[in-house]
């Protein structure tokens, strides 16, 4: 036995007690799906966890009217600070659930309880709370005096980070006045059909959050229900075209978060042990599913090998294993697809002439796993330069100058976020400045606060999520008549228009 | 004995400069009594790309100047098309049929936009931006940047000179350099105004103005992909939805029309073309 090698020590299971079938949360109640149910498995030994409903057209329809009332009736008439206090007590919830939700989430999805437990619920719980107090504020939000509520939000979230997504949709809409309809991944509906029965506890009025699962085609037909006042989606950016597309002519509001390509730029001056942590954070946490994730590392030339080779060794020390046990770094890939799709593309790495280095990890029989994985001089026009993988894996690439790094960094059609590692702050700075990236972390990589906007440039969708920005997105100004009154619009002469015809 | 006139050949503004049009094509302007007033260039696809082009040349210039800088050059358009009030007023009264108290309060009003737009330029990011309390030791700030390159379609048909300033000027406040395609049956006060900007010192690319169709221009504008925000202000007749499903395919942001000939002055015109950007720095532990 090596210094490497831990007893197992699994999170009990035993706090979460599944129903066997889970039916759709709509109008406060569940409610069987009218469409074809489907199981949801665990990713990390194929264990069939629940049976899920698949909501159709007609099931989507109930829980948009039911929002609908609900917003109309209800919640857009309810006091800020009555909305904020039904905040605070979903926040409030998830912490004395936060051991359960842990478990069920690490089950569903696939990631090391240490991440789930210590990053994604508390993050939840840190969502829930930071917008319960906006709720009565919304004057401050930088729209003008009394903003009003958009309406009904349909929200469609990825399987990466189930419920913290749901949070990070659900809060600042509620806080707004807004109701949702919100449909997670077909992989990970486990958490949001828990969140409902926190929503039950938390007493919300009926409607004011609904919950319908299935695939693609029933986001789908939520998105383009012609009573959603808002679209909120975090995915890729295929389906963001397609979004995009769909809501066209229509008076629908849209935020989109979706994939993204980051470059990871390490200066020859940077805190060497804190970057390998960073760099190892940034492309390895979650396995890698996620869209922020800094997938092309940019090394300056007279440090990359000395990096490289840390990486290795480093990279050789994480446990890959049971998601439910507390020594695990990494955990499963999320389903049969997804790995799929990184094989793939790892493979076309290698054929393109990249140099593939995997750690050395014991697979597990079942389930679906990828080892971490670095590719090394990887030329800037190579797939695994410019693709998404959303998995584990690195793509090194070089530079000499900083102009260089940030040539490299924006040479992509993504633009959601970007590490810099130096010890120089005025490098920092001007670099910052120069990358065309909605998230740029300095020295740290993979941070998310509820006070903290995030979103992306470019193809990486618009609207911010987070901080005062995320609350504007569930927001208009009271009306234009409101806007020209106010003292502070300015006040606009009278122009006539002419006889030309 | 009355001086013959010497008229002026109105062209395109790309890059700085006043091409003809790349197709060689023109078309008449007529006055609102129906008189020919003069020979507009009727702009082509490939001059829309050579637009974009000096457009996107002209983007790190101008929003890597000083804010300070960009409110002065914006001031500066103010001050230089004061000084041409009396051609603005003939120009857009010839054009519009307006009477001389209406042209005036058009041209006016414009200068007077810039004015108020010029004045932001050192504010917005203070107004936009915040500094967040994040639950770590960490400096953590948010500015609005600018969106790029945005192409616009300027209000049509009426009022030409101040649907233009009220929806270019709001999108250079932050640093955006802009393609504008101009009021089609009035946009000789647009080309006009180029000479203005020509003389602002403003950089070269960060305004190019287009006349010509709108119909037939802005679908290769919204569907380039090196143009990163629409503002479809004067689309309203055309087929904008089709305008905005193109645009989807690279995620343009969008502004639909909202039916004004006028774009009401406003921070949200500002910050439909600007990004926010977040930086986190790591504090050290003391």
């Amino acid at each position: 036995m090596t210094f490497l090698d831990y007893a197992p020590a699994p999170e009990s299971r035993s706090i979460l007690s599944l129903r066997s079938s889970y039916g759709l949360f709509i109008d406060g109640e569940f409610v069987d799906g009218h469409g074809d149910g489907f199981h949801t498995v665990s990713p990390a030994n194929e264990e069939v966890l629940a049976e899920i409903s698949t909501a159709d057209g007609h099931d989507v329809d109930l829980a948009v009217q039911a929002a609908r009332r609900a917003h109309d009736k209800v919640w857009s008439r309810m006091s800020g600070a009555d909305r904020g206090k039904y905040l605070f007590r979903i926040a409030r919830l998830v912490q004395e659930r936060a051991r359960e939700l842990a478990v069920a989430e690490s089950l569903d999805n696939g990631k090391p309880i240490k991440e789930s437990r210590d990053v994604d619920v508390p993050l939840v719980a840190a969502w829930f709370f930071y917008y319960a107090g906006w709720a009565d504020k919304l004057d401050y939000a930088g729209l003008g005096p009394a903003p009003r509520s958009l309406g009904v939000a349909a929200q469609v979230i990825p399987w990466n980070f189930p419920l913290l997504m749901l949070a990070w949709k659900i809060a600042p809409a509620l806080a707004a006045g807004n109701t949702v309809v919100l449909k997670p991944a077909e992989t990970t509906s486990l958490t949001a059909l828990l969140f409902a029965e926190i929503v039950q506890q938390a007493g919300l009025p009926s409607g004011v959050v609904n919950i319908v699962t299935g695939a693609g085609e029933t986001g789908r037909m939520l998105v383009n229900h012609p009573d959603i006042d808002k679209v909120a989606f975090t995915g890729s950016t295929a389906v963001g075209r397609e979004i995009a597309r769909s809501v066209a002519g229509t008076s629908k509001k849209v935020t989109l978060e979706l994939g993204g390509k980051a470059a990871n730029i390490v200066f020859d001056d940077a805190p060497i042990d804190q970057a390998i942590e960073g760099i190892v954070n940034g492309i390895f946490f979650n396995q890698g599913h996620v869209c922020c994730a800094g997938s092309r590392l940019l090394v300056q030339e007279n440090v990359h090998e000395e990096v490289v080779d840390r990486l290795k060794s480093r990279l050789s020390t994480l446990r890959m294993g049971d998601p439910l046990d507390k020594n695990t770094d990494i955990g499963a890939i999320n389903s049969a697809e997804q790995l799929q799709r990184i094989r793939e593309l790892s493979d076309i790495g290698e054929a393109e002439g990249a140099d593939r280095w995997s750690a050395d990890c014991v697979i597990p029989d079942n389930g679906f796993w990828f080892a971490p994985t670095i590719f090394d001089n990887v030329s800037t026009s190579s797939r695994i330069a410019r693709e998404e993988i959303f998995g584990p894996v690195l793509s090194v690439l070089t530079f000499r100058t900083p102009a260089e790094a940030i040539a490299k960094a924006n040479n992509t059609p993504y633009g959601l976020s970007a590490g810099i590692w130096t010890d120089k702050g005025s490098r920092m700075l001007a670099v910052a400045d120069k990358l065309r990236a909605g998230v740029i972390w300095a020295n740290t990589f993979n941070r998310f606060d509820p006070a903290s906007p995030f979103g992306g440039y470019k193809e990486s969708g618009y609207g911010r999520e987070g901080g005062r920005h995320g609350l504007a997105a569930y927001l208009a100004p009271q009306s234009a008549a409101a806007i020209t009154a106010s003292a502070a619009a300015p006040k606009t002469t009278r122009v006539k228009k002419g006889s030309a015809k | 004995m009355t001086r013959l006139a010497v008229p002026k050949t109105y062209k395109l503004f790309i890059g700085g400069a006043f091409p003809r049009s790349e197709s060689g094509r023109t078309y008449e302007v007529l006055g609102a009594n129906g008189d020919f007033l003069a020979n507009a260039a009727k702009a082509s696809r490939k001059d829309a790309r050579d637009a974009v082009v000096a457009a996107r040349k002209a983007v790190s210039g101008w929003s890597g100047a000083t804010a300070y800088n960009r409110g002065q050059v914006l001031y500066r358009v103010a001050e230089l098309l004061e000084g041409r009030r009396a051609q603005f007023v003939d120009e857009v009264q010839a054009s519009e049929g307006l009477s001389r108290r209406d042209a005036e309060a058009q041209v006016d009003e414009a200068v007077d936009t810039w004015v108020w737009y010029a004045g932001w330029a050192d504010k917005f990011v203070q107004v936009a931006g915040n500094a967040n309390p994040v639950a770590g030791p960490y400096f953590n700030l948010s500015v609005p940047e600018p969106t790029g390159v945005v192409a616009v379609v300027a209000p049509q048909g009426a009022l030409s000179l101040l649907g233009l300033v009220a929806v270019v000027a709001p999108a250079l406040v932050t640093g955006n350099a802009v393609v504008a395609i101009a009021d089609e049956r009035h946009p000789l006060s647009a080309i006009s105004l180029t000479e203005v900007l020509a003389t602002s010192d403003l950089p070269a690319g960060v305004v190019n103005v287009l006349t010509g169709s709108a119909a037939g221009i802005a679908p290769w504008l919204a569907s380039h992909a090196d143009v990163n925000a629409l503002d479809l202000a004067g689309a309203a007749e055309l087929d904008w939805v089709d305008l905005q499903i193109a645009a989807a395919d690279t995620l343009k942001r969008v502004l639909p029309p909202d039916g004004r000939d006028v774009a009401t002055r406003s921070l949200e015109r500002i910050g439909a073309f600007t990004e926010t950007k977040t930086v986190w720095h790591t504090k050290s532990m003391l």
